[in-house]
């Protein structure tokens, strides 16, 4: 395959200007520029044609892994990167560099009117380079994509999973959302390790927040009081709402063993009651 | 050989695993707490694991089967301070030591076993 004509190099660097121009007005026909400002892009564009030439202008061939090509790679990076947290999809990122197509043919078309075979080769070159560019732009943006994505469920879990201390000795652990097997370990994990910290005697689980209970969620709940009851401390469950309650029996669930409050209130008048303490009404 | 050391307290006796079990450990603490309890007539077997920090199959295994043969032995058994890793280890591994009592730490497990004992 023949490689780029310099004559076509300096065509494009010749006419960086009006490129860039040029560039920028299919960028905002085809609404990439949305939520951009202007300055940044006008910045971006400018560098990202700069780049273009000078990758191309050191001779490098059009496999744009080699390190030739490291500056143009690291640019788009950055640039995937910051359209990721802008919150821009991948059509809007890949725009960016396909909207350089057109007022590069044109320009290319314009230069080699007399030459249709050359004008054929130049333009298969330029649009080889560019989808590879772009190409990698949309890998690069789905991986900070998914970088997010990942962050947020990591949060997520954390944020899920708080162990509150209700009196001395009691301890309780609020369950919001779907319990999957991860979720039960880091539960699991942090429950126990407060109550090996704090010394308390008894831990409640509420599960008002659980939406479903199938023999799943059921097995981690009983292997969570299982290793409770091992360290020496007592588990209360509750938030049984009347339908999980139906569903448990349903699924003929055997929850012998584990004592269960309907509600949160109930679990801790027992848990004060097993402590030996009472609470009164002042006079 | 090494051995773990057995403690009499009273009524009772106390067993501290201070140092990782291996497989023999375990059998000879097992023969150890059987000829110390029916010499002693011991009422209550304190067994501390707090600072076993990782257990296998066997070895939850045994624990299970020191506690059980304590009992039968008419000593009542408290196992206090599992670590973390360890209960949710022997929870994996499906070993849940039905009919062992547990307790915190030592302090409340001896309190345990006074409460059990008089009771008795």
């Amino acid at each position: 395959m023949a490689a780029l004509q310099t004559s076509t190099l300096d065509a494009m660097k010749n006419n960086q200007a009006q490129l860039l121009a040029e560039w920028k007005n299919s960028l905002e026909a085809s609404g990439a520029t949305r939520n951009l400002k202007e300055k940044d892009l006008q910045q971006q564009t400018a560098e990202f044609l700069q780049l273009v030439i000078s990758g191309l202008q050191n001779g490098n061939d059009q496999n744009i892994a080699t390190v030739g090509w490291d500056e143009i790679r690291q640019f788009l990076d950055k640039l995937s990167h910051s359209r990721a947290l802008l919150g821009q999809d991948s059509h809007q990122t890949a725009s960016f560099i396909f909207s350089l197509k057109g007022p590069l043919f044109a320009l290319l078309q314009n230069h080699y009117q007399d030459s249709p075979a050359l004008l054929a080769e130049q333009l298969w070159e330029i649009s080889e380079l560019l989808d590879a560019l772009g190409m990698h732009t949309i890998r690069t943006f789905q991986k900070s994509r998914e970088a997010v994505i990942k962050r947020q469920q990591e949060e997520l879990l954390e944020l899920s999973t708080p162990v509150v201390k209700l009196w001395d000795g009691v301890l309780a652990l609020p369950m919001i959302g779907t319990l999957d097997s991860q979720r039960t370990q880091v539960v699991m994990e942090s429950l126990l390790q407060r109550i090996v910290d704090t010394g308390s005697e008894i831990a409640i689980i509420d599960i008002t927040g659980v939406p479903t209970v199938d023999t799943l969620v059921a097995q981690h709940l009983l292997k969570t009081v299982t290793a409770i009851r091992l360290m020496g401390a007592d588990c209360i469950i509750s938030g049984v709402r009347p339908q999980i309650a139906q569903t448990i029996v349903h699924l003929g669930l055997d929850l012998q063993g584990v004592v269960t409050k309907a509600n949160l209130a109930d679990a801790l008048k027992l848990a004060l009651t097993r402590l030996g303490l009472s609470v009164n009404k002042a006079d | 050989m090494e051995r773990i050391p057995i403690l009499q307290m009273g009524g009772f006796l106390l067993v501290t695993i201070q140092v990782d079990m291996h497989d023999q450990l375990a059998l000879t603490l097992q023969d150890d707490l059987s000829e110390r309890i029916s010499k002693t007539s011991a009422r209550g077997v304190l067994i501390d694991i707090s600072a076993l920090d990782m257990v296998d199959s066997f070895i939850g295994r045994m624990i299970g089967t020191i506690s059980g043969l304590s009992k039968i032995m008419d000593a009542e058994t408290v196992l206090v301070g599992m670590q973390p890793a360890v209960a949710i280890t022997l929870v994996e591994l499906g070993l849940t030591l039905p009919g062992v009592s547990t307790a915190l730490n030592v302090e409340r497990g001896m309190k345990l076993l006074q409460e059990r004992v008089r009771n008795q």
